[in-house]
């Protein structure tokens, strides 16, 4: 139910209207409404229930364990939210001068220089507003750079199939054809198929380390040589990035250009859609291409650099910065957990999913690459379940909503038939771990002792199963008052 | 779900239909359909597009996952399958009847070096392991 079908004319919250004292009464005739807009007219318990009730029905990592494979669900520290929320932040315009907003530009620089030192890279600009946007920026910049160079029948983007979509997608978007490098059995990029299809017109490859398999991409020293001596750049996707972070560095293993999914790594909250943030790191060569603004320190006084200051630059990704509020929270986050912290993220992360990965081999859960030590994620494939029971990866992914855990995510990659791919992320105990465990376990028993059972999960939810054909070939995003 | 004799196949999980008129039917298997679930969205090459072998040349979307169909011969798009494309569930329903587009091969002989239909249930189960 919507709020407008909680309305009823007349009805209003009128302790909740802002105080106005501005003159409106001066607006020209023709710029008013001719009628007022289809507002929704409720009392204010009415919309404090609504939302209330809404609110009950989330599935949320404030709420439940959330181990959303490559989604990298992390606890988001209250603290961030609270100082990001200051009134000086939040009352800031982002065209105020910039002596008025130093504090504010000090954190966007101070955030720069230890996401700079984190990854080793030798710049970074946070204009990019999501991580897509900052996969677009990534190749937009290769591709400025090889023009540069007047190296223009580069025309290839180098993309292993085990990538998430959003890799060639960008690559088609910045105008380059994409070649699609297979995967061996171990889950590696297949080193010959690389050497096959490097060559003169190769712009770039893409790739994720550790990789979507869950496993760290033991040749990456061979991969980059391999690429850069044909003349090609190396683009890092930053998606697991939590896996590495404070051990091991994009820019030592050599890639030229980097994006973050702060959302991820830096836990700022990503559940609904964002906002996010995907601020992307360059090697010494990618310095004068990046989106601006960035913020540069002038002498002491902390400063947007423009296109004045970067002439070569791609551009802009936006209007203004990127989204100020998250890159707030991210920098607290950065702050709060120090050099240090960083280390342990990664480090717990991976125990934690190293754990859970042989528990449940352990339980009889096949992995996809048994032979491989996790990352922060793992595969396990259901194919098995699925031909002895007939329970498919999404039934099991839907009981587990009944025993109180999200699902992993299913079906992605899409080289493991049945798969889901779990992460637990750093921020969960033992005892929750081990929960999800049993849970597994559980549902298990049940899919060869009643299938159907699993089969019609889940019970216990807002909504049954929702009808995902009819939602995908009958879109409708749109609300019409009836 | 047998596969049928009087067609050939990719390791690609296209099947091919030689028409009599010369042309060639081109849909996604059984198999393939299986794998991806229900249909939900379907993308065709343009008609009169020149395809090479191997190309990437129309879109199969399900509730699971986009992935794309692949020329098996090189040859000119003659027809195009506006059915599949307003009713993807076609497709679920009868992947051997639905099909796709028509390629018009460059050279007939072409159809005789894809799979047939004991080698490409071979392909099949050396995929499942």
């Amino acid at each position: 139910m919507l709020i407008f079908d909680h309305s009823h004319p007349g009805r209003a919250a009128h302790a909740q209207l802002p105080p106005h004292d501005g003159a409106l009464d001066d607006l020209p005739a023709e710029l008013l409404r001719d009628a007022p807009p289809a507002l929704p007219e409720c009392s204010e318990l009415d919309v404090v229930r609504h939302y209330t009730r809404l609110s009950q029905k989330n599935f949320s990592i404030d709420t439940q364990f959330y181990p959303l494979g490559s989604c990298t669900m992390k606890y988001n520290p209250r603290a961030c939210n609270s100082l990001a929320m200051l009134p000086q932040f939040l009352a800031r315009h982002p065209h105020a001068p910039a002596e008025t907003g130093q504090g504010f530009l000090a954190c966007m620089y101070e955030l720069q220089e230890m996401l700079k030192d984190v990854t080793g890279m030798a710049g970074v600009s946070l204009a990019p507003m999501a991580g897509a946007q900052g996969e677009f920026a990534g190749i937009a910049m290769i591709r400025a750079y090889h023009d540069a160079r007047g190296d223009t029948a580069r025309s290839e983007i180098l993309v292993p199939n085990a990538a998430h979509g959003t890799n060639p997608a960008t690559a088609v978007m910045c105008g380059y054809t994409v070649k699609e490098i297979p995967t061996d059995r171990e889950g590696n990029v297949d080193l010959e198929a690389l050497k096959a299809a490097v060559g003169p017109q190769t712009a770039g490859l893409m790739l994720t380390n550790p990789s979507t398999l869950g496993v760290f991409e033991k040749t990456i020293q061979t991969i980059q040589k391999l690429v850069h001596d044909a003349g090609g750049l190396l683009y890092y996707d930053g998606a697991n990035l939590n896996a590495i972070l404070g051990y091991v560095r994009p820019g030592d293993m050599g890639f030229d250009v980097i994006h973050m999914n702060l959302h991820k790594t830096f836990s700022t909250p990503h559940g609904g859609g964002g906002p996010g943030a995907g601020p992307v790191g360059v090697a010494e060569r990618l310095l004068p291409f990046m989106p601006v603004p960035v913020v540069i320190n002038d002498n002491g006084v902390y400063r947007n650099a423009t296109e004045a200051d970067l002439p070569q630059s791609i551009g802009r990704m936006s209007a203004n910065g990127g989204n100020a509020g998250v890159l707030l929270r991210a920098y607290i986050y950065a702050r709060m957990l120090g050099a240090e912290g960083m280390h342990r993220v990664a480090e717990f992360a991976t125990l934690n999913a190293n754990y859970l990965m042989v528990r449940l081999r352990d339980a009889g859960f096949e992995l996809a690459y048994p032979t491989r030590r996790a990352s922060h994620e793992f595969i396990v494939t259901l194919k098995k379940l699925k031909d002895e029971t007939g329970v498919s990866a999404m039934d099991f992914a839907k009981r587990l909503l009944d025993y109180g855990f999200h699902a992993p995510t299913t079906y992605f990659p899409l080289l493991v038939p049945e798969c889901l791919l779990i992460e637990p992320s750093e921020t969960e105990s033992k005892e929750t771990l081990d929960a999800f465990i049993d849970a597994c376990i559980k549902i298990k028993e049940e899919s060869y002792a009643n299938a159907d059972l699993v089969k019609g999960a889940p019970y216990t939810q807002p909504v049954r199963r929702l009808d995902d054909v009819k939602a995908a070939r009958e879109l409708d995003l749109a609300y019409k008052a009836a | 779900m047998s596969i049928p004799a009087d067609l050939k196949y990719t390791k690609s999980h296209e099947w091919v239909k030689v028409e009599a008129d010369g042309t060639v039917s081109v849909g996604i298997t059984h198999h393939a359909q299986d794998l991806l679930g229900d249909m939900v969205f379907v993308e065709n090459p343009a008609v009169g597009r020149k395809l090479n072998a191997g190309e990437e040349c129309a879109v199969v979307e399900s509730v699971k996952a986009a992935s794309d169909v692949y020329a098996p011969l090189a040859g000119e798009v003659v027809a195009a399958n506006d059915e599949v494309e307003s009713s993807p569930e076609k497709i679920n329903q009868d992947a051997y009847g639905a099909w796709m587009f028509k390629i018009r091969p460059a050279s007939p002989a072409d159809v005789n070096a894809l799979l047939d239909a004991a080698a490409y249930e071979a392909h099949v189960a050396s995929e499942a392991h």
